[in-house]
């Protein structure tokens, strides 16, 4: 049984001029254990249905799915208060911003122990000694001296750690990243990157990891789901993906990547794009 | 004359961060001792982190800022702001591209005044051929004269950046700095951005100062490479010759980190990853 | 959590234009287009005061002092909103008074607004000295009372509607030029400011042509408000003598000559009382719905 199970996901946003369809028809699983990559690039609503499935989306959002289950628990009929204890508990998300992620009032240690109080009950001590766990877990040194910290005295790179480590506080079976790398440089999108894998494969959580970039999903993922302007265009195990990519789109995106550029200019979407869905949300 | 378009000995460039009620004033060296050269139609890419510098850099070579200490040759002319000023003739030289399509646009001008501005200021060219101008530029971007009267707003990010693009080159300059043109748009449209600098620079034996991260670009892009870590020039050279050969260690990690997507890295990640289970 | 992250943003596919976008986010605060249309008619009744008018406003009805207005007993039809103690038709006298206020407002808002945005561009642009001038004698006029510092900057210059509208631009003008220097700083270091920097542009055209258009939608708020505490403060003035001089028919100063017949004649105070709250209202209902209008965090896109 997937950990995760969507089936024809559908979102639209009211506007001013008229409903907007970010996504449509979305067919998605993870199982445990397994990291699922969803590729596109921007409009291509590869946030939306995650934040569908966190509940997150603003009041003008109308979602709609034929099933949506987590764990074998229907999503769609639970009631809010339900969501709210399987959110940040059993699915936790990280995004894109690490600085802005954290609330620059509060010390570290504060926003890692109160997710702890909120879901798992500990009492003071038992969440400080769980804090200074997390932080070593997620590779920050001297954890005790950190937890005083404010967000604004860290590097973006820490920042995003310390995400990761309020993400994994209550033991999530999946884990929801957002790209989680797009604001870090290079080097440290490699140890964000090894430390979210690790994790993974530690707690054998099952990870999304949503990104616009191939190199990451060439580095992390065991499935990949590949999405063009809010519908799904190829799902592949990460292997065939990039070996023989079956959609145009996706042999588009590969051959755009100046990595595998052969002649004197590269080729680009244009070139490769005949089965772009018609009436799809540009 | 020879070839070089821009030579730069020695840039240094300093920030006094001034001293508060609490902290002492002190010095940051953004730039320590960079020099390079560039020569006439080609590209010379300067990779680094966030905070070594490039961006400070970039803004002494677009004649923005004084370097502290150092000399600046354009077509081998010795520059020099601080203290001799800046004649026009080579203002119109250098140009920038920046990375945020968003906010390099003014978002109250319409695109027409936005290419016409540049030779409003520096030239008394009549309207009507300044109009003329522009639209011949808006065609070689790859737009077209439907869109003269339209605000930046009305533009997705590459349609921006070409209008960017299209801004630096109307004063015909000779180099071209291009701060991390490319790393806020999506792929497909990096791929297209790629191309029109290449056909540009083609058509225009224009030189190319292009500063990026992102390594798959520049080993793309890029004659000479130029890796900046900490202020410091930690290498320099051809591109093969940075690229198959790296010295410094830092080279090495940024070589190391940068993410591969190719099948055989997979294949070699996958195994890894059976075995350890 | 914030819609960033968000990889669609609902774009729309054919973008109104701006005027129809502005109108469309204005219209949505019902009170905005209540106060535009009660704006509009003062402005009108302003405009057309001597055909509207049913007396002179300085015209002394000796037979009829004191009258009450229409609907209370010994009413007449010929004074409908009464007379005052010298017999002079209160509706009529508001009717004129409505130029004076839109007038004043108009001239100080205009004064405060030009000097503010010279200071302002002036101190977010140079920055350094140039900019501690400037706001410490900002910080200066605004540390004293508003009402007190106008009161004693007529007092120097001499009772009068013009030095009470000088006055008040004064004590207005720093509200401006803070705001001006701080949207001034902020869009300063845009790329499209560098941009026009590198195409040559000087400080001059960057101040004015580039960054001040893009800095006037806080201050097109901020005038809006402006020019209902221009009508209050003149108004205070006028109460107090060292605004409008009688005769004028302006409303504080008819408020003044009112003071003793307050409780005999209470609507002598009344209505020009009333004429001054819903002029105020109207407008600071305007500025509210081009906060509204302006501040982009409303907008969706």
């Amino acid at each position: 049984m997937p950990l995760l199970e969507i089936k024809n996901l559908r979102v639209a946003f009211d506007t001013s001029v008229g409903e907007f369809i970010a996504v449509q028809g979305i067919d998605l699983s993870v199982d445990e254990r397994e990291v699922l990559a969803i590729v596109g690039e921007s409009g291509s609503g590869k946030s939306v249905s995650m934040l569908a499935v966190m509940g997150l989306l603003p009041d003008t959002a109308t979602v709609t799915a034929d099933s949506m289950t987590f764990n074998g628990r229907d999503l769609l009929t639970m009631t809010v208060e339900q969501r709210r204890k399987i959110i940040g508990r059993d699915i936790a998300m990280i995004f894109q911003e690490p600085i802005a992620s954290l609330n620059p009032c509060f010390t570290v240690g504060f926003q890692i122990e109160e997710v702890l109080r909120v879901h798992m009950g500990m009492d003071r001590a038992q969440r400080r000694a769980r804090a200074i766990e997390l932080l070593q877990q997620v590779g920050i040194p001297e954890p005790e001296q950190r937890l005083s910290t404010f967000p604004h005295q860290m590097s973006g790179g820490q920042c995003q750690r310390v995400m990761i480590a309020i993400a994994i506080a209550c033991n999530p079976k999946l884990l929801i990243a957002d790209e989680p790398t797009t604001a870090l440089d290079v080097t440290i999108q490699k140890q964000i990157l090894d430390l979210l894998m690790r994790l993974q494969a530690e707690h054998g959580m099952g990870l999304i990891m949503i990104t616009h970039n191939m190199g990451v999903v060439a580095e992390t993922a065991d499935r990949v789901v590949v999405q063009y302007k809010g519908r799904k265009m190829e799902e592949a195990d990460v292997l065939s993906l990039f070996e023989s990519p079956k959609s145009n789109y996706t042999k588009a995106l590969l051959s755009a990547l100046p990595d595998n550029a052969t002649g004197d200019r590269l080729p680009t979407v244009s070139d490769f794009i005949l089965d772009a869905p018609d009436g799809a949300p540009a | 004359m020879t070839n070089t378009v821009l030579e730069a000995k020695n840039i240094v460039r300093d920030y006094h961060v001034a001293g508060g009620l609490f902290t002492k004033a002190r010095t940051v060296h953004a730039v320590k001792n960079v020099s390079f050269s560039v020569e006439r139609g080609k590209t010379l890419a300067i990779v680094g982190e966030s905070g070594c510098g490039k961006s400070t850099l970039a803004r002494i070579l677009t004649l923005i800022d004084a370097p502290t200490a150092g000399e600046l040759f354009i077509a081998d002319k010795k520059v020099d702001i601080a203290h001799a000023g800046l004649p026009p003739e080579m203002r119109r030289k250098v140009q920038i591209v920046f990375q945020n399509p968003y906010g390099s646009l003014n978002p109250r001008q319409k695109i027409g005044d936005v290419l016409g501005e540049p030779l409003k200021i520096n030239t008394d060219m009549p309207a009507s051929e300044r109009r003329d101008r522009a639209m011949t530029m808006l065609q070689k971007v790859g737009l077209g004269p439907e869109h003269y009267n339209r605000y930046p707003h009305m533009f997705s990010g590459g349609q921006r950046q070409r209008i960017a693009i299209a801004r630096a080159l109307m004063l015909n300059p000779s180099l071209l700095v291009l701060d991390e043109p490319v790393s806020a748009l999506d792929l497909s449209v990096q791929a297209q951005v790629l191309n029109l600098l290449a056909d540009l620079q083609d058509e225009f034996q224009l030189t190319y100062v292009f500063i990026s991260h992102d390594l798959s670009v520049v080993r793309y892009i890029a004659d000479e490479v130029m890796v900046m870590y900490f202020g410091e020039a930690v290498e320099y050279g051809t591109r093969d010759e940075v690229f198959s050969n790296p010295q410094h260690s830092y080279t090495k990690t940024l070589f190391a980190a940068t993410p591969r997507a190719d099948v055989d890295s997979i294949r070699a990640r996958l195994a890894r990853k059976k075995t350890a289970a | 959590m914030s819609t960033e992250t968000t990889a669609v943003p609902p774009k729309a596919t054919a973008r109104p234009g701006a005027v129809a976008e502005f109108w469309y986010y204005f219209s949505m605060n019902r009170g905005a287009v209540l106060g535009l249309v009660v704006f509009a008619l003062l402005v009108l009744v302003a405009i057309f005061a001597p055909l509207i008018a049913p007396h002179a406003p300085n015209e002394q009805y000796r037979d009829a002092l004191l009258t009450p207005p229409i609907w209370w007993e010994n009413g007449t039809a010929k004074f409908i909103l009464g007379t005052d103690a010298v017999g002079r038709d209160i509706l009529s006298r508001l009717i004129f008074g409505a130029r004076y206020s839109l007038f004043i407002g108009l001239v100080v808002v205009t004064f405060a607004l030009t000097s503010g945005i010279i200071l302002g561009v002036l101190a977010g642009y140079f920055g350094g000295w140039v900019d501690t001038l400037i706001m410490r004698i900002m910080d200066i006029i605004l540390s004293f009372p508003s009402l007190l510092l106008a009161l004693v900057l007529v007092a120097i210059l001499g009772p009068g509607l013009f030095n009470a509208m000088l006055a008040i631009a004064v004590v207005l003008q720093p509200h401006f030029a803070r705001l001006t220097r701080a949207a001034v700083m902020a869009e300063k270091n845009r790329e499209y400011v560098v941009s026009a920097r590198v195409a040559g542009a000087g400080h001059l055209r960057l101040m004015l042509v580039t960054i001040l258009p893009n800095c006037l939608a806080p201050l097109i708020v901020q005038a809006t408000l402006s020019f209902s505490n221009a009508i209050l403060e003149a108004a205070a003035l006028g109460f107090l003598g060292m605004g409008a001089q009688p005769p004028t028919p302006e409303w504080g100063t008819m408020l003044a000559a009112a003071r003793e017949f307050i409780l005999r004649a209470p609507w002598v105070v009344t209505f020009p009382g009333l004429a001054i709250l819903i002029t105020v209202l109207a407008i600071n209902l305007i500025g509210d719905g081009l906060r509204d209008a302006f501040d982009p965090k409303l907008k969706r896109s």
